[in-house]
């Protein structure tokens, strides 16, 4: 359809997605043009290869699995606090990694909530360390996620349609099948794929569940290759690899049936007449139960442990608070800035070069960004003085494929419905962008924002690289607590920094549940 | 600072030209910290250097060591603070740094001789375990009980790399059996001090790989007396934690007054209860009481700073090899 005539020319988004690319990948060449001779990949590099290659595939698994049942159970079922628990259970995605492995272990750990239970029956405490405590950790950071793209997907599925089914006495055999399973084939290789590309990238968590070097990821190789043998030829390759990694998943996963959507709706309030069976009811409330406990747990428990540490916070975590609330407002517009041209582009042309440039920036490793961005800076001008500017970037770039997968499906279905009629009243350009897309664009622009937001809130990459003592987001200052001996006081930070996250998230996401509430 | 003119645009404050000297320190994340010895340092020095400290945090020992790599001769920084002996080898290596001109009667266990770098600071690795556990006395009751320890990784932390040379000094070859004996002690293995701290007070684990030191901040800090580190029979591998001036510094003077001032009274009084650490040079008015609970091992364990780099990459594949069976 690239030679048809269009409302809108996708240029911006041809423009935006180069400039991504070029950012990772002109800073992937920074890293290499500045290495000396190195000593290529070893064995263990390979070891570290197929480690990350098993437990991203694992993870993104289980997450998607678990989300289906989870989101459908969500889509059929109105009941009060729905819209407060859809929102904290987009908690963990957004919590500073070793803030949630605390809030896990004081759940699953060996002296966890789980394990004394266990002990009241004479049992042996749980043991989260291994394969399974990692896969179980990204499920946990990666449920609420998969789940809020499945969900959408449901969303997207207009009301006449349910409606109509409705009226033709559909089961829910029938109701699966001409509803939910197209849709399912449209979103969940996405799915799959974002989940898995994050996975790869892991670090910390799989360093810290994994139980020792077997569980060794290519984050930690091109960490190791960084800072302990100062190898920046094998840091490049490594990242290249993990690049070429994720690629290869995205394109697979992007090369699965995309269905023709769901026509039309007349934007008319969600109303379910299928799954009001008893089994029915009872399947989603298990879903749902099960779901808020996993998730929610470990967060009670950040907030337990924060609380005593909140009211005695010292002036410089506020400082840091405020810097965390500038960059992610910043990184907020960038995102947004260059989420919206990509993704109406895909809508109206090509939409693998986008979801790539998108997912690049989950696969890039921050450290080769953040190195190759200090490479480049530092000629021109002090790293120290753009920690922030840069911060807001970078983070905008890691969030980017998260909004891709939002606002794509959704720019595709504006373009798919409303183009004709749009070109027929000769309707072009920005009066077609502000009458016609952005107000239906509303939910998706919302709920990317707020992720965008909260990830930034929470992400510890670049800025551990450039940060001088003065400028510190809140996440560094929690590791900066925690090294000082300050537990409590960490604690106390990471609690704030889990309310800001959320409140960030919730109300920039404000949008999406005003769309999707009945 | 050479570009704070573009520094001063970009984030439209008003940082002005700096009338007085300015010296630019790089050190860890730790000592720039409000607990840590940063605020404490920079205002005692600022008091009789009439110029401006600037401390400027970079992540751990080993990060602090790439940054200066990666910036290479033309680093704003002056001076380095937060190398350790496993390190010190290769950043004499790179060529940055300049020798110093300090005299001080240290207080190490053992003598010191490096013409480039200062000791300010040291202490002993040891597992840190609550005080009434029953804990092992050396690494191979340790491998024979079932008390759980968690660890660093080597490869990204500096106690982690502490932990593989002291079973390297006290074992020799004898580690990678040490390594597989100690293999289902390990809970598991952090890539900080934080996350490994942290989950030790979570009681995650019987102990964890810490400093002798550690009980002080609790005690001291905390008034807490429920943290003991557990005696070695074997000897405990020290930390000395080192600064040095860079040769391209354009306060070579400033530099090696800070250097000075570093062994001295006023800069050793803050290290004890800030870094928690020994210091290099015991101040006049000895170590804040609380510190004479502490062990003191029998023997101290340092492999020089070029054996150090030496062993490293083989001593790495051996812990990995043993640990991935």
């Amino acid at each position: 359809m690239a030679r048809r005539a269009q409302p809108l020319s996708p240029a911006a988004g041809y423009g935006a997605a180069a400039l991504v690319a070029a950012l990772i990948l002109g800073t992937l060449a920074a890293v290499a043009f500045s290495a000396e001779a190195g000593r290529g990949l070893s064995s263990a590099d390979w070891a570290a290869v197929r480690f990350t290659l098993i437990q991203a595939s694992l993870s993104a698994l289980f997450s998607v699995a678990l989300a289906v049942p989870v989101a459908r159970a969500l889509a059929r079922r109105r009941f009060r606090g729905r819209s407060v628990l859809i929102a904290l259970l987009g908690a963990p995605f957004i919590l500073p990694v070793i803030v949630a492995i605390l809030g896990l272990l004081a759940v699953f750990g060996r002296a966890g909530w789980v394990s004394d239970a266990l002990a009241l029956f004479g049992l042996e405490p749980l043991s989260i360390y291994g394969l399974h405590g990692v896969v179980l950790a990204h499920v946990f950071f990666n449920l609420p996620l998969a789940t809020r793209l499945i969900l959408q997907g449901w969303q997207e599925i207009p009301a006449e349609r349910f409606r109509l089914a409705a009226q033709l006495d559909a089961g829910p055999r029938a109701m699966w099948q001409l509803l939910e399973a197209p849709m399912l084939a449209r979103v969940v290789p996405g799915a799959l794929a974002v989940v898995f590309a994050i996975c790869l990238s892991s670090f910390a968590v799989a360093l810290t569940l994994g139980g020792g070097p077997r569980a060794t990821t290519i984050e930690l190789a091109i960490f190791q290759a960084f800072s302990f043998d100062f190898d920046l030829g094998r840091a490049a390759l490594l990242s290249g690899l993990q690049l070429v990694l994720t690629a290869l998943a995205a394109t697979l996963a992007l090369r699965a049936p995309v269905g023709e959507g769901f026509g039309t709706g007349l934007d008319r309030i969600l109303r379910r007449w299928d799954g009001q069976s008893t089994l029915a009811r009872s399947l989603d409330t298990f879903w749902i139960v099960f779901s808020g406990m996993f998730l929610l747990l470990p967060l009670l428990a950040v907030v337990l442990s924060g609380l005593p540490g909140v009211l005695s916070l010292p002036a410089s975590v506020w400082q840091a608070a405020l810097a965390s609330i500038l960059v992610a407002g910043a990184s907020t517009l960038i995102l947004l800035a260059l989420a919206l041209p990509m993704a109406l582009a895909a809508a109206l042309g090509r939409p693998l070069p986008m979801e790539i440039a998108g997912l690049l920036g989950l696969a890039a490793s921050p450290l080769v960004i953040g190195t190759g961005l200090f490479i480049l800076i530092y000629p021109i001008a002090s790293p120290f003085a753009l920690a922030l500017p840069v911060t807001a970037l970078v983070n905008a770039v890691m969030a980017l494929p998260f909004a891709l997968r939002i606002l794509v499906p959704a720019c595709r279905d504006v373009v798919a419905r409303h183009c004709k009629l749009a070109l027929t009243l000769d309707m072009r350009g920005w009066p077609f962008l502000r009458r016609v897309v952005l107000p239906r664009l509303r939910a998706q622009i919302g709920f990317a924002a707020g992720l965008a937001a909260a990830l930034s809130m929470g992400d510890l990459g670049v800025i551990a690289l450039f940060a001088d003592p003065e400028v510190a987001t809140l996440p560094l200052q929690v590791y900066r607590l925690m090294g000082a001996y300050q537990m409590q006081a960490a604690a106390g930070a990471a609690l704030l920094l889990l309310v800001l996250s959320m409140g960030a998230f919730w109300i920039l996401d404000r949008g999406g549940r005003w769309h999707a509430e009945a | 600072m050479k570009y704070s003119v573009f520094a001063a645009g970009l984030l439209g404050a008003s940082a002005a030209f700096a009338e007085t000297p300015e010296l630019t320190v790089y050190t860890y994340d730790s000592f720039v910290s409000d607990w840590g010895p940063g605020p404490a340092v920079e205002k005692a020095f600022e008091e009789v250097c009439g110029c401006d400290l600037k401390l400027v945090g970079a992540g751990d020992g080993a990060a602090l060591l790439a940054r200066i790599k990666l910036e290479g001769a033309r680093s704003d920084a002056d001076v380095v603070l937060g190398l350790d002996t496993n390190l010190t080898a290769a950043a004499r290596d790179s060529g940055l740094f300049a020798p110093h001109s300090v005299s001080a009667d240290y207080d190490l266990p053992i003598a010191w001789g490096d013409d480039t770098f200062v000791p300010y600071d040291w202490g002993y690795f040891a597992f840190v375990h609550n005080a009434d556990a029953d804990v092992p006395g050396d690494f191979k009751a340790l491998a024979a009980s079932d008390t759980k320890i968690v660890i660093q990784d080597p490869r990204s932390s500096t106690p982690g790399l502490g932990l593989l040379m002291w079973v390297k000094a006290a074992y020799g070859d004898e580690a990678p059996a040490i390594w597989e004996g100690l293999s289902d002690n390990i809970v598991t293995v952090t890539k900080g001090w934080s996350e490994a701290y942290g989950m030790f007070l979570e009681g995650e684990a019987d102990m964890v790989l810490s400093y002798t030191t550690s009980p002080a901040y609790h005690l001291i800090a905390e008034e807490d007396t429920s943290k003991a580190a557990a005696s070695f029979a074997e000897g405990h591998y020290m930390q000395v934690e080192v600064a040095g001036k860079l040769a391209a510094s354009d306060q070579p003077d400033l530099a090696d007054q800070f250097l000075q001032f570093m062994v001295s009274d006023a800069f050793q009084s803050i290290i004890p209860t800030t870094n928690w650490m020994y210091p290099a040079v015991t101040p006049a008015g000895g170590l804040p009481k609380g510190f004479e609970t502490l062990i003191t091992p029998e023997k101290s364990l340092l492999l020089p700073a070029d054996e150090a780099a030496a062993v490293r990459d083989a001593a790495l594949d051996e812990w990995r090899g043993a640990l991935s069976r």
